[in-house]
């Protein structure tokens, strides 16, 4: 019997309890905040959406390798010592390669980090965006290379042209390693 | 102050004066509705230091009409093997349960939809209209949740009945009546003339204080049980049945129950207030009372009653169906009992 | 026999109908992608089968694909909400693997963080409980402090949910300078919420009567289906990784492990495993101002990281305490720079297994409760 009033009791005073704590809150400050208007700040080494510096990127395709879910697609052409453009780096060294594709599907990516770790002229970076949602897959696989269709045309005949050359030069001895390198993908 | 219709008065005890008598209280449903659901939607945001709503309208004050539109827009499903008739009908059982209890209510000295002089009874009777809608969509939905979902309301409402009605009829035996405006009545004056705190009478009646505060908090309870509001919301508690008796339900039809749960949440609000709070009484007797306040008092309390119901929603965890059983039966019923004995006692002896 | 019919009824042989009822894979509360056959007798649950498998992500069948650097961001993704402490146990196991020792500072961030992501998901554990429980207010407080732990972990490492933080031999980047301050911030909001929810939700007696005296799980079958974490510790058994076979450098801190008493119910129910939680919660803090205190300023969190990741052969077993209970990696090694195998023992998986031994008999809305008080991500039971 003694239980029964205690427990009755217990219900009434710890319903008393929660109703006071909620009822403090009601005039607490509030937390959330207005999204697109207000943003909470973002720390500068966030790992959200990745951007490409073609003028860095030497085509090392390491970033390709290292990720862990192959969202990297990197494709790259030899540049010929016959190039007339005689293209330069970000840091001013000479270009060893195009870079024709560098694709990253960002629906796959995981956003580890590690690509940009092991990127040796750290041409690849997290941005602070994440607010880049779209309607479609192949909206969110970005095209980062820097080359116009028609460069690339060109960088590959001109490569070919080169190849053939070499390899009529060579007489054949050596053989060329396939023309065009495919990304791990 | 006498009680009367005011557009009887107007226009005369005529069709259009009956049919303007139901149109005013569903109106006032419609508002008190849209108030309601904004008002649950911030209190429960800023219970939880939210902000709740923001975008529509200034401060978000216009969310609960775009809810109505987004419910408005939303495709109409039956399930494939429903009972169709049944299914359709559920919901406007339900609301129809509702708005009924609304015609008796009395809104102030002037304005009560009907006049019925068993106005308490009748609101019990179509109070019970909510468990055969219930039963009907959880029954008719063809899905296992639904009908636990519906089996555990109408074993709930029905128990729950017995210790609200015991409540209720404390209050009918301290009025001598169970015309709503004559509760009402019974109590004016200031408030300590409310049967919250005994009703009128000499300072001896002091010692009954305990017991009629006692009384309403059962009847508070009873009350959010009847609505199924947390924590007595098991026929839809959300964590386990998914939506209890109305998971199939979609668009207008959902939108029905969901006015019903509102509208049924503001009739045991009013009966609360007109069996405890005075009704249309003002608090501080002559001051500030006449045909209008009484609008404005009785609202204003009903919807503290809903504004306690929607703080409580907030707080607590809800119930089992056996726990919520032994309350109802084992604490509830007893209490109540002793109230009813000790009170009639009080009102044959003064 | 003669006895007339209606009188000599054996109630027992009363057959009512059963009810085959499907929660899930979509339903509020089986905390993802769990489908439970469940069987009913009126409301009262007579069988469950759960039935896992619908976030299968081949995990182990991927480790063996790609380097061991790269199998962290996997790691992470089992069990999302504390992924700090699943890369502390493969981190560790590759680096013993591989005998490599690494600094001081390493080892103190490494716990500091792991005790804040065992805090953040012990909120998350007693948020959503108290969630399967209808109180959805104190799930909002608790989501709010986790909110801030989340921030110093995306100070730090960048992201707020997978890290791919400890790298094998340190850390991927050192902490931001004022990491100490906020970390002794968070230890302070975090136990005035803990107060707050223990009035709130905890004590409340809607909750108890809810929760204990539910699903008890005695010591005994906890041990025989090699339960472990909270839900081990909840039946009384003292047990505790951290504790009874130091790793790391938790032999350092002075801690308890907290154990479940049957306070307001039978020891190992329901409340006790959520109890375990909140007390556990406090632990962590302590630890974490112990940490703190001691924790060097200078070093370089990456001096250790070797070049290449190419463990000698061999194979290995490491298990760590995680939230949910007892985390290991088996990893054998056959000298590539790739692992042959890599095992996860998975406390969420483990401890699923009990379910089925603790909830007949209970009404259905005890079995949600049940299954909340289990604590289960569904990422680590598919992997
Ligand atoms: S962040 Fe990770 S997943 Fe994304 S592209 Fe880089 S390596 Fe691949
Ligand atoms: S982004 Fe960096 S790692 Fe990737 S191909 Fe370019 S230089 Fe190499």
């Amino acid at each position: 019997m003694i239980d029964y009033f205690k427990s009755v009791w217990a219900w009434f005073h710890t319903i008393l309890i929660g109703m006071k704590i909620t009822f403090t809150h009601l005039f607490s400050k509030k937390v959330t905040i207005q999204y697109p208007n207000e943003r909470y700040p973002i720390p500068h080494n966030a790992k959200n959406r990745l951007q490409l510096y073609p003028d860095l990127c030497n085509g090392c395709m390491q970033c390709a390798r290292v990720c862990p879910v192959q969202c990297i697609d990197v494709e790259t052409i030899r540049v010929v010592p016959t190039d007339p453009d005689k293209p330069v780096m970000g840091d001013g060294t000479q270009r060893k390669l195009w870079v024709s594709v560098y694709d990253i599907d960002f629906a796959k990516c995981c956003f580890c980090g590690l690509c940009t770790t092991v990127c040796p002229t750290e041409a690849i970076k997290h941005t602070t965006d994440f607010e880049y949602s779209s309607y479609t897959r192949e909206g969110l696989i970005y095209h980062f290379s820097a080359m116009s269709s028609e460069q690339v045309e060109q960088k590959k005949k001109l490569f070919e042209e080169w190849s053939a050359k070499e390899k009529a030069a060579k007489a054949g001895k050596v053989a060329e390693p396939s023309s065009v390198e495919k990304g791990e993908n | 102050m006498e009680t009367f219709n005011f557009l009887d008065k107007i226009i005369g005890e005529s069709i259009l004066s009956a049919v303007l008598s139901a149109l005013l209280p569903l109106i006032f449903l419609i508002v008190y509705a849209l108030i309601a659901i904004l008002g649950e939607l911030k209190i429960s945001a800023w219970i939880q230091e939210r902000l709740g709503p923001m975008r529509t309208g200034p401060y978000g004050i216009l969310q609960p009409i775009a809810e109505v539109v987004k419910l408005l827009q939303k495709e109409d499903i039956v399930p494939t093997n429903a009972n169709r008739l049944l299914f359709n009908l559920a919901p406007f059982v339900m609301f129809t349960g509702a708005f009924a209890g609304f015609a008796v209510i009395p809104f102030s000295p002037a304005f009560a939809p009907a006049h019925i002089n068993l106005g308490l009874y009748y609101i019990f009777a179509v109070g019970a209209f909510a468990v055969i809608g219930i039963v009907m969509g959880g029954w008719a939905s063809n899905n296992k949740y639904s009908l636990l979902g519906a089996m555990r309301s109408a074993s709930q409402m029905i128990s729950y009945e017995i210790p609200g009605a015991l409540v209720v009829l404390t209050a009918a035996v301290l009025a001598n009546s169970l015309d709503l405006q004559e509760i009402s009545l019974a109590q004016s004056g200031p408030f300590w003339n409310w049967f919250l705190f005994g009703g009128p009478g000499p300072w001896t009646k002091i010692w009954v204080i305990p017991f009629t505060l006692l009384l309403s908090l059962i009847f508070m309870i009873t009350s959010l049980a009847e609505t199924n509001r947390t924590p007595f919301d098991i026929p839809e508690g959300e964590s386990e049945l998914v939506g209890g008796y109305h998971t199939e339900y979609s668009g207008m039809k959902f939108a029905m129950f969901f006015f019903a749960e509102y509208a049924n949440m503001f009739i045991v609000a009013s009966v609360l207030t007109i069996v405890f709070l005075g009704g249309w009484n003002s608090p501080f007797g002559e001051f500030m009372s006449g045909y209008f306040w009484g609008v404005f008092w009785f609202t204003s309390k009903a919807m503290f009653i809903v504004f306690l119901q929607i703080w409580l929603r907030w707080t607590l965890p809800r119930v089992r169906v056996d726990q919520l059983m032994f309350l109802g039966w084992k604490v509830l019923l007893p209490f109540a009992l002793v109230c009813f004995i000790v009170l009639s006692l009080y009102r044959i002896l003064y | 026999m003669t006895t007339r019919k209606f009188i000599d009824i054996d109630f027992s042989r009363i057959e009512s109908d059963r009810m085959r009822l499907n929660v899930g894979p979509q339903h509020p509360s089986t905390h993802g992608v769990l489908r439970l056959e469940v069987e009913l007798d009126g409301e009262v649950v007579t069988d469950v089968i759960p039935h896992i498998g619908y976030l299968h992500r081949c995990f182990e069948k991927i480790a063996e694909n790609v380097t061991y650097p790269q199998v962290i961001p996997y790691v992470d993704r089992m069990d999302y909400v504390s992924s700090m402490n699943n890369e502390l146990p493969y981190v560790m196991a590759v680096e013993k693997l591989m005998g490599i020792k690494v600094p001081d500072k390493v080892e103190y961030i490494r716990v500091i963080m792991s005790e804040l992501n065992r805090i953040a998901n012990h909120q998350i554990a007693i948020a959503t409980f108290g969630l399967d429980a209808g109180a959805f207010t104190p799930f909002l407080y608790l989501f709010r402090d986790r909110e801030y732990i989340l921030w110093i972990f995306e100070k730090a490492s960048g992201a707020r949910l997978l890290f791919n933080y400890f790298w094998i031999g340190g850390l991927a980047n050192d902490v931001y300078p004022t990491f100490k301050e906020d970390v002794l911030n968070i230890v302070k909001q975090v136990r005035k919420t803990n107060q707050e929810i223990e009035r709130l939700l905890i004590y409340n007696k809607i909750f108890i009567d809810r929760t204990a005296n539910v699903g008890i799980l005695p010591a005994d079958v906890a041990i025989n289906y090699a339960c472990s974490g909270p839900v081990l510790r909840g039946s009384g058994v003292q047990f505790d990784l951290r504790k009874n076979e130091p790793y790391s450098i938790y032999d350092r801190f002075d801690f308890e492990i907290p154990v479940g008493k049957g306070e307001v119910g039978t020891v190992g129910d329901s409340w006790d495993r959520n109890i375990v939680r909140m007390r556990e919660i406090e632990q962590s803090c302590r630890i974490i101002e112990q940490a703190v205190e001691q924790m060097p300023n200078e070093g370089d969190v990456q001096q250790a990281i070797p070049k290449k990741v190419r463990p000698p052969k061999g194979e290995i077993y490491f298990r760590c305490e995680n939230p949910k209970g007892e985390l290991g990696f088996y990893i054998i090694s056959d000298g590539k720079d790739k692992p042959y195998r890599v095992k996860a023992r998975a406390p969420s998986f483990v401890n699923l297994s009990v379910l089925p031994e603790i909830s007949r008999g209970y009404l259905f809305a005890d079995l949600i409760v049940i299954l909340g008080s289990i604590d289960i991500v569904l990422g680590e039971v598919d992997r």
